[in-house]
């Protein structure tokens, strides 16, 4: 249980948020809760709904309406690479298609072993750095055939 | 310009750290405003200084200030750092390497419209750079700058970081307000507008992260010494995000109006594929497309309009002539489309549509007929929907048609859809898509 486990992470998040708002935590909750579970299960949902005050329905269409919360359980390793047009004018798209031939999977898809997903992802903000990924959250310039499984190579 | 306004670490090694903030002006402001000045004389500066907002509307700073009603409490400041449209990634670098800058500017604004509460929106695909953020917040409590009576004066002011987690939408004002109550981000219908009914329905500044850093120079050297920058109407300096292809892509901080797009595509070092600049997008995927003969324009608000572009958020976007504009529109459309957040029918059907006649021309099969069918969907959407987005995703279509109709012609003659290129790009769309949700 998340109460339990995180009782002063809790308290904290909701410390941010007037007393009687407490529905404002709903979204660094989820975040904690898919750190715990890996993704926001129908667990981890009920447990946040619990917490703010919600019900279920409403916190599963939080869920469904931003794209990083995981509906399914995901890679220990998240590689998430931009393809948008900046991102795409110095080679993204054939950039992506190698990750996919290295990894032997689609975009949107978990390496058999459930250690890797790649994702082909909206801008990052950081277009002066194409081709560009987040892996686990933190980002990675400048990227090229060598420095990805570099990446890949670290992540292990 | 000798020395930045706003990027100043690019001028002084650390001024991430608050020690090397301080011994460099930093707070000097808040002091001032604190302990020498009324919130509505900061506001007044604000105001004749003619700061205008950066995240792309360009509203008047000091204006908007003033809507916000003084017998109404409590006010709150919201700080839009969802920074999301392609191209853009100025308030990346603020925050990540000068923050106390974003900080002091927030506080200001704070004191200014009488709040005692401003939540920071990050976008959650900024956790890193938001963890720079956090550092510098957690330095400017333990330093007494932010909490309870500051300095001593008995005003009282709390700065929060919330993070989004990856949603275009949520950096439209009243989407983000939604986001930041606990729901999903879609936006209001305006009137009332957040300066009267905002954040738990009360009074609500939102400012984009470079308008409030900004705001600290100018309380310490006053109107004068900002308006020494810019034209009449837009005074100050502006970042201006470059990408694409050029040698020296990078965060550029200029004067409004004094240089042309030309000088700043050489600032960043031209052409990086040898070939000719056939375009520039100058405020992300949502701007009218601008073709190079008109690359002699100054870069203001007026000028921009005066060609019938936009300065925006100032992300400028270089295409050079292997471009072909069906596939960059594409792209855009693809954004919008995945971004729409679907309350609207004309925009969550129309970006459907729209991508879809895209996804025809890009396969080999699109003709004629189904390029004119894009002026049809797009009047469907213009004027019709809550917020901007789903006539930001027309003007792409709009105006690559306007400026290179040839490309959609030349594309559709010369065959050029269903190329291996085009097909795996389509493939991974419509797969990862599914996956995804």
């Amino acid at each position: 249980m998340l109460k339990e486990k995180y009782a002063a992470e809790i308290a904290a998040i909701f410390a941010k948020y007037p007393p009687e708002r407490k529905k404002s935590a709903t979204m660094p909750l989820l975040s904690l809760a898919q750190k715990e579970y890996g993704y926001c299960s129908d667990e981890a949902i009920r447990e946040v709904a619990d917490l703010v005050g919600s019900s279920p329905t409403d916190v599963k269409g939080v869920v469904g309406f931003y794209t990083m919360y995981y509906e399914k359980p995901v890679g220990k390793v998240v590689i998430d690479v931009c393809d948008d047009l900046p991102c795409a004018l110095k080679g993204a798209d054939g950039f992506l298609s190698m990750c996919e031939r290295r990894l032997g999977i689609k975009a949107g898809e978990t390496t058999p072993d459930g250690k890797v997903t790649l994702n082909a992802v909206m801008c990052l903000a950081a277009c002066d750095h194409a081709p560009l990924a987040q892996v686990n959250g933190e980002y990675a310039y400048d990227l090229d055939e060598a420095k990805f499984d570099e990446l890949i190579e670290k992540s292990k | 310009m000798d020395k930045h306004v706003l990027l100043r670490d690019e001028d002084i090694p650390n001024i991430h750290q608050l020690d090397v903030y301080t011994q460099n002006d930093g707070y000097a402001a808040w002091k001032k405003a604190l302990t020498s000045m009324k919130g509505e004389e900061v506001l007044n500066v604000v105001k004749d200084s003619g700061l205008r907002g950066r995240g792309g509307a360009g509203f008047p700073t000091g204006l908007k200030w003033s809507f916000i009603p003084k017998d109404i409490f409590p006010k709150y400041v919201t700080v839009n750092c969802d920074e999301s449209e392609p191209g853009t990634f100025k308030d990346h670098q603020l925050i990540r390497s000068n923050p106390h800058q974003v900080i002091e500017g927030t506080a200001l604004c704070c004191y200014a419209i009488g709040s005692n509460l401003a939540y920071i929106y990050c976008r959650g695909e900024f956790s890193e750079p938001g963890k720079a953020l956090q550092k510098a917040l957690d330095e400017a409590y333990a330093a007494g700058l932010l909490g309870k009576n500051i300095l001593g004066t008995g005003y009282n002011l709390d700065i929060q970081l919330h993070f989004g987690a990856g949603a275009y939408i949520c950096g439209e004002e009243s989407a983000l307000l939604e986001s930041l109550e606990g729901n999903r981000g879609q936006p209001r219908l305006k009137p009332p507008f957040p300066a009267v009914v905002g954040l738990y329905g009360k009074p609500t500044v939102i400012n984009n992260v470079e308008t409030l850093a900004n705001v600290p120079p100018i309380i310490l050297n006053g109107p004068a010494w900002y308006k020494q920058w810019g034209t009449e109407r837009s005074p100050g300096v502006k970042l201006f995000s470059v990408s694409g292809h050029v040698k020296k892509p990078d965060n550029y901080e200029l004067p409004l109006g004094k240089y042309t797009i030309q000088d700043l595509l050489d600032m960043a070092g031209g052409s990086s594929t040898g070939r000719p600049i056939k375009a520039v997008l100058p405020a992300g995927s949502s701007s009218p497309i601008i073709p190079a003969a008109n690359f002699g324009t100054k870069m203001d608000y007026e000028a921009m309009a005066g060609i019938g572009s936009v300065l925006g958020s100032c992300s400028f976007i270089f295409m050079d002539e292997s471009v072909n504009m069906v596939w960059a529109a594409r792209k855009m459309i693809r954004f919008f489309k995945h971004e729409s957040c679907g309350k609207c029918t004309p925009c969550r059907e129309g970006t459907y549509w729209a991508l879809s006649i895209y996804d025809k021309l890009l396969s080999g099969v699109g003709t004629m007929e189904d390029v004119n069918l894009l002026a049809d969907v797009n009047k469907q959407i213009i004027g019709k929907c809550f917020c901007p987005l789903g006539e930001f995703a027309t003007s792409s279509m709009t105006f690559t048609l306007k400026h290179f109709k040839k490309d959609y012609e030349d594309f559709i003659a010369q065959k050029m859809g269903g190329s291996k290129e085009f097909m795996a790009e389509l493939n991974r769309d419509h797969h990862a898509h599914t996956l995804a949700h």
